[in-house]
């Protein structure tokens, strides 16, 4: 394998596995403040995508994605209000099925509203041919803006949740429910901020990588199942390893391209996936003990 | 008691003439399992907005013979299950003429022996050889073979001197079709495949395989089979990664959405499709002209979005079956027959000749190669 | 006696429904009826596994899917340039193949339907028991993802391979001969005849599964439901019984796929699909996790209504719209709301 071929699988694994990751993210960080996990977070990278590219008519560009992100972290509040708020301790069973139904929801909604067609934002810079080199591989400047947002997007929140007061309170929440009622904390509102900070970043990875992957109405499931895999390859409840989880399966996933055909790439994140489940739920970097401790 | 006979006479004398005059104001019934939603919806829903189109036009131009066109549409959403299962209520319930559809080839050839059985006419948009091949008596189908798309290609790339290529294949019954012919045909045409790759038709990135394909520099173009959005992924992948060798497409790449979608990365792509994507731009005398214009004209105005050759198909299929009622009436056997025996048809695919043995009707001058210059598509000339 | 008697009323209604459609004229309705009978039985076999083991299972379409695509793979795949295979002639004698000819008039040997029923059962639970004893050891979350995957992959499977016709699924599977003059199959004419054996075969697996619900085995079940823990402390081999419940549920789905697969002539990737899956998960909750005749009246309701297009285009977000409302409102199952509960829920504010 040359270096430039080499390269460019680097690439593009980093590219597919940096937007997992954010999926990834989000998941995680629903799941840490509500012990849910979110089927519908695919969704809010779709909406964010779908939005943008409508505002962009009325909007120049880096306005249209601010106002999509804040659009659909309006929406991941909505979600949280109108469906899981006022439940009573669910059981993991009944939060599978409504955030499923919440998924398939906001899905077909998207096909009656923009269509089955397929729509991109354009590109940040240059155009559909644009490349750039790098380490010998030629690669669209989109996907050094993918790789640079996401990374961003990852410390920003690492630095939220370590030094700002919320991002204490809702670790606080993830820790231990009851105690951090008994602190003052109002967990309600925490859990209301978890769907709003998913679902935004969500958004932004979804309008960032629009004009490499185009945006379609059920582009949202396939995400949230790599998603997913990511959450618990890592272990789920930590974004730092849902980010090197992330990382890896793309990187498995396009190098697999140079000796399996293409045909059965997305077996692998399953067959991965499922691996996973079977050998070490809690994640190549959870921790058994505390995996077992969590309320599921 | 001559009265009585003589009024009885007159009353069912005028009985008969009312039925007669009811039978008249009969409608014709018309059914269609088109994919609207779903994976297949690209294809499903132009077809529904073209047939649509056309039927509210011939009603209110009165309808055929005076009867005016039902049309019962059914969403199977790309599953063939509910494809056998509309078709069975379409053909015992609703009684339906004639059925339009269905999008896939998958679909359709579940509902092949069905409609067979129930003797109702089948006019599929789909594009797999094996809904006429083996010929059913009640079934057709209006897009180009498979078989005469590829051979179009080949001719092209060998006057170009092209004789090793790569074949990308999207995951579908189409790019599946179309693999198959090129695997099939390559061999007598003098051209040798070198790699052979599947993709996902929901794919978001293929630039591994395309860096992986372009590392192999004995490749001298590319044939890109599929009918969905991601076969502009490939374009663009290929553009991006400095691969610009050239890539020949499908009739799937009939809907300048592919080419928007694109971009700068679609130009130069040649691939052989119907006319009705030129259709401006053909001489004025050519036989197809005058429909084309019509059909993407009133499409456009109608549903502010451009006429693909997809929604041609089920325009074809529509118009076909309506010039045989006009022929032959209302009845099912003698509209199969007058289908069967159509010459010289001018569609929006080609012009149509059917035969018993030949239940498409599509000649191999009913693809054109066609390739995209400034965003648009033209004619290509080498 | 009288748990016998919801099952006397599931039978009257079937003659019922028939002789109804036969007075009206109606008598196409018998098709969609019949393919719900087949989804009914995946159905029963899931509310059995979620209601009564507790245990989610987001991946039974893939059951389903084995069981109908190696039927339909082994009833239509030309052996005949395989005949001097000797694991094929060994079938020949043992009369396991049928000798035909094709649409083309040449030489057609394929797999007699019952053995490829047979063989295709077979493989289900072989395959449930393997995937079962892994996944039952993981609970909530894992689970239901691990049941997920399960049903992604046989969907890849079936669309990756030839073998299985890719993306077109499978066509032209032969009817499935029970008894002389009585077959599997979508001909008109034993419209009547196909109706009784899909809803017959529904009547028995009820009425095996309510025996089942009423022994030893069902009490075991709602223990393990209950509180797993003290189950298990009672000496009860948890894992045995919820590893035996899985493949049941698992041996149902196959049988639908197979039948199901015989009566339409083909299948389809679609099949087994995640939106498969889930709708059969919808329906069991809708009907009452617990409640198998909620389960079958639902199931029955629901599946006519889609499958005569009833909904439109909006058929997944009517089963997606179900599956909120009934979770958010009725986790009991439609059947089990009781409305000022329901209200006060709503109007419930606090912790």
């Amino acid at each position: 394998m040359t270096l430039e071929l080499f390269s460019q699988y680097l690439l593009a694994g980093i590219t597919y596995g940096i937007i997992y990751a954010i999926v990834g993210i989000g998941f995680n960080i629903i799941y840490n403040t509500t012990g849910i996990i979110n089927f519908a977070q695919g969704e809010f990278v779709m909406l964010g995508g779908m939005i943008a590219i409508s505002m962009h008519q009325w909007l120049p560009l880096p306005l249209a994605i601010v106002a999509a992100v804040l659009l659909v972290m309006l929406i991941g509040a909505l979600v949280e209000i109108l469906f899981i708020r006022w439940l009573d301790r669910p059981s993991v069973l009944r939060m599978i099925i409504i955030t499923i139904g919440i998924s398939i929801l906001v899905r077909e909604a998207a096909l009656h509203i923009w269509g089955e067609g397929v729509r991109s934002l354009p590109y940040f810079v240059g155009n559909e041919i644009t490349t750039v080199r790098i380490l010998g591989a030629r690669v669209s400047p989109q996907v050094l803006w993918v790789i640079g947002v996401c990374t961003v997007m990852v410390l920003a929140l690492s630095l939220f949740f370590k030094y700002t007061l919320q991002g204490k309170k809702m670790q606080a929440c993830a820790a231990n429910r009851v105690a951090a009622t008994l602190c003052g904390i109002s967990t309600k509102n925490m859990v209301t901020l978890s769907f709003m900070l998913s679902a935004g970043i969500g958004a932004l990875a979804g309008c960032v990588m629009s004009p490499i992957t185009y945006t379609q109405y059920d582009i949202g499931t396939g995400l949230a199942i790599k998603g997913f895999t990511v959450a618990i390859l890592g272990g789920l409840g930590s974004s730092m390893a849902a980010v090197a989880a992330g990382l890896l399966l793309g990187l498995i996933e396009s190098f697999s391209v140079s000796v399996v055909p293409l045909a059965f790439q997305d077996a692998i994140s399953i067959s991965l996936l499922l691996a996973i489940l079977f050998l070490r739920p809690h994640g190549l970097f959870g921790n058994k003990d505390a995996a077992d401790l969590k309320e599921f | 008691m001559k009265r009585s006979v003589t009024a009885t006479i007159i009353m069912l004398a005028a009985s008969l003439a009312l039925s007669v005059s009811m039978a008249c104001a009969e409608t014709i019934k018309i059914g269609a399992i088109l994919a609207m939603t779903g994976p297949a919806s690209f294809l499903g829903a132009p077809e529904a907005r073209t047939i649509e189109m056309l039927a509210e036009e011939l009603n209110a131009k009165g309808g055929i013979g005076g009867n005016k066109i039902e049309l019962v549409i059914k969403d199977s959403g790309g599953n063939p299950e509910k494809a056998i299962s509309f078709a069975k209520q379409l053909i015992e319930e609703e009684k339906v003429f004639a059925i339009i559809g269905p999008s896939t080839s998958g679909e359709t050839l579940k509902i092949k022996q069905i409609c067979e059985d129930g003797k109702t006419i089948l006019l599929s948009c789909a594009a797999a050889e094996q809904i006429v091949n083996p010929v059913a008596k009640y079934v057709f189908k209006t897009p180009q073979k498979d078989s005469q798309v590829v051979h179009a290609i080949f001719e092209t790339m060998k006057a170009n001197k092209i004789s090793k290529v790569a074949v990308l294949a999207s995951n579908t019954g189409f790019g599946q079709a179309g693999k198959g012919q090129i695997e099939k045909q390559a061999p007598e045409s003098g051209i040798q495949v070198l790699a052979t790759e599947v993709y996902d038709s929901k794919a978001t990135d293929l630039s591994a395989i395309v860096a992986k394909l372009a590392a192999n520099k004995e490749i001298q173009a590319v044939i890109n089979w599929s009918i969905e959005p991601a076969q502009a992924i490939v374009l663009k992948n290929a553009r991006q990664a400095g691969w610009n060798v050239p890539i020949y497409q499908s009739h799937g790449f009939g809907n300048i959405k592919y080419v928007e979608a694109a971009g700068v990365a679609a130009e130069g792509v040649i691939f052989p499709a119907g006319r009705l994507l030129i259709a401006d731009k053909l001489a004025d005398k050519h036989p197809q002209k005058a429909v084309l214009v019509k059909y993407t004209k009133d499409y456009e105005t109608k549903f502010k979005e451009e006429a693909s050759t997809f929604g041609g198909h089920a325009y074809d299929a529509f118009k076909i079956l309506c010039r045989a009622i006009e022929q032959a009436g209302a009845n099912k056997e003698k509209v199969r027959d007058a289908i069967e025996n159509m010459k010289g048809f001018v569609g929006t695919a080609g012009v149509f000749n059917f035969s018993p043995t030949d239940h498409n009707g599509l000649g191999q001058d009913s693809v054109t190669m066609l390739t995209v210059k400034g965003g648009n598509f033209i004619e290509y000339k080498k | 006696m009288k748990r016998h008697l919801p099952l006397g009323l599931l039978v009257l209604a079937i003659i019922g429904v028939q002789l109804l459609t036969r007075a009206t004229d109606t008598a196409f309705y018998l098709t969609p009826l019949t393919m719900t009978a087949y989804y009914s039985l995946v159905i029963v076999g899931l509310c059995l596994l979620m209601g009564y083991a507790g245990q989610i299972s987001l991946g039974h379409a893939g059951f389903f899917a084995i069981g109908g695509y190696l039927s339909a793979m082994l009833t239509t795949k030309n052996l005949v340039p395989f005949k001097d295979n000797s694991l094929i002639s060994l079938c020949d004698e043992l009369g396991l193949l049928v000798h035909g000819q094709d649409m083309f008039g040449s030489a057609f040997t394929h797999v007699q339907p019952w053995a490829a029923c047979v063989c295709a059962v077979l493989v289900t639970i072989v395959v449930a028991y393997a995937i079962g004893i892994p996944v039952l050891k993981l609970k909530g979350h894992y689970l239901a993802m691990a049941t997920l995957g399960f049903g992604i992959i046989v969907y890849r499977l079936a669309l990756a391979f030839p073998l299985f016709g890719e993306a077109d699924g499978i066509s032209d599977v032969p009817g499935f001969p029970i008894l002389p003059g009585l077959a599997v199959s979508g001909d008109f004419s034993s419209r009547v005849s196909n109706y009784y054996l899909a809803w017959g075969m529904v009547a028995l697996a009820v009425w095996l599964l309510v025996n089942l619900i009423h022994s030893r085995v069902g009490r075991a079940l709602k223990a393990i439901h209950g509180a797993e823990g003290a189950a298990n402390a009672t000496g009860i081999n948890t894992s045995r019984y919820k590893l035996n419940t899985f493949v049941l549920s698992a041996v149902l789905a196959s049988i639908a796929g197979i039948f199901l697969t015989h009566y339409n002539g083909g299948i389809g990737p679609s099949e087994a699909g995640i939106m498969k899956s889930v709708r059969y998960v919808a329906i069991v909750a809708i009907g009452g996790m617990a409640n198998l005749w909620g389960a079958l009246t639902m199931g029955a309701l629901l599946n006519i209504m889609s499958l005569r297009g009833m909904f439109g285009s909006y058929d997944d977000a009517v089963f997606g719209a179900i599956l909120i409302v009934i979770m958010l409102f009725a986790p009991q199952g439609l059947l089990g709301i009781s409305l000022p509960a329901a209200f006060k829920r709503i109007l419930r504010r606090g912790e």
